[in-house]
């Protein structure tokens, strides 16, 4: 497998890219959804959102590149087999994906940066408060975290889902493509 | 030199003469404007400190009966979104339903009924319903009078500092701090100016 996309392949660095990221968000989810309701002497109280936020800005960082990636690669034509409205149901959600994705992982940083404190990513570097503080920033931003990551989440499993589909049924070559496997002859 | 002694002497008569006839009667709002008005929590922190946080936004009025001080009355409306922890992630976590829940129950209120003032009339035990989560339960405040007397531009104003201490369990909130976090205090300092 090549590194950089062809016109009819992924290439290795937007595999793991997009196998990574989606593992990614569904672990943030996972975790957010669990740590919110701990018991305040439980052992993950504090360990469980830190990782969380942690996790969370690496993914920030790694989506500013997955972006630039995606600026300097081809993206692969679609399959010949695919349906009008199919590709533009396709690029509509991934084109959705995106932007819930930024407003998730922009939101998050938002409610832990509102009393103006920067974020600890692993004790290995600080990201500083861009807005200083904010009085009440932290419900907006946690209200809109909220629906952005049920809103992804949900989007994800259609898009799943319609991946599956393309797999199972139709059996034709858009999940074996994404995984970076050669065509089924 | 004799004369102006007499003049200090007089001056300084008609001003004690002054604040002897002003008895400090009458109806006072807090003063939300100049923020010269706390209501502060404390609570135990695992048993090893104090974490006190505040509200930010409330409004109140007290009248002051100066010749039958037991027939004085105080009223306190807090906006409980308004919760300042200095800890962004804390204050959204005690805005929840966890705690305050602000959503269902955005307003905090305390409504006096008796007032019970000590021999020296500078303290006094407020008792009144406190509305909190939806919740009203009598409370008794110990407070107490600070001061009071005209303002350098032209008002005149009463302070007071009062405390109560609540069991968080007492008001529906279900988080469990600990052992040694069930009472939260909670510290009121105010000044009001007459109205």
């Amino acid at each position: 497998m090549p590194l950089k996309n062809t016109s009819t392949r992924f290439g290795l660095v937007n595999v793991i890219l997009h196998w990574g990221v989606a593992l990614a968000i569904l672990g943030l989810f996972g975790l957010g959804y669990y740590m919110v309701d701990l018991s305040y002497y439980d052992p993950w109280y504090r360990t469980a959102p830190h990782i969380h936020r942690s996790i969370g800005i690496l993914l920030l960082l790694v989506m500013v590149f997955r972006l630039f990636w995606r600026l300097v690669n081809p993206t692969p034509e679609p399959l010949p087999s695919h349906q009008r409205w199919e590709r533009f149901a396709a690029h509509l959600t991934h084109g959705v994906l995106y932007l819930l994705i930024f407003v998730a992982l922009v939101s998050g940083y938002l409610i832990s940066t509102a009393d103006g404190s920067a974020i600890r990513v692993f004790n290995w570097f600080e990201v500083p408060s861009l807005t200083g503080r904010v009085r009440g920033m932290e419900e907006i931003a946690g209200d809109i975290h909220y629906w952005s990551t049920w809103a992804l989440v949900a989007l994800a499993l259609l898009h799943a889902l319609a991946a599956i589909k393309h797999h199972m049924f139709d059996r034709d070559e858009t999940l074996r493509r994404m995984c970076g496997l050669a065509p089924r002859s | 030199m004799k004369k102006r002694w007499l003049v200090s002497a007089v001056a300084a008569m008609a001003l004690s003469s002054g604040v002897q006839a002003d008895d400090g009667a009458g109806v006072y709002a807090f003063d939300k404007e100049g923020s010269h008005q706390f209501v502060m929590f404390k609570i135990s922190h695992l048993g090893y400190s104090w974490l006190y946080g505040r509200f930010n936004e409330f409004e109140g009025q007290f009248s002051f009966d100066a010749e039958n001080p037991a027939a004085s009355s105080v009223n306190v409306t807090i906006n409980t979104d308004s919760v300042d922890s200095n800890h962004a992630e804390r204050d959204k976590h005690l805005r929840s339903e966890d705690f305050l829940f602000v959503d269902e129950f955005p307003q905090a209120t305390f409504q006096s009924k008796r007032i019970t003032i000590d021999e020296d009339g500078d303290e006094a035990d407020i008792v009144g319903d406190l509305t909190l989560r939806g919740v009203t339960r009598e409370v008794t405040l110990e407070a107490e009078l600070i001061g009071h007397g005209e303002d350098p531009w032209g008002g005149y104003r009463m302070g007071f500092e009062a405390e109560t201490e609540l069991e968080l369990a007492d008001f529906g909130i279900p988080m469990d701090l600990g052992p040694v976090s069930q009472t939260v205090e909670m510290i009121i300092s105010i000044e009001g100016v007459r109205q």
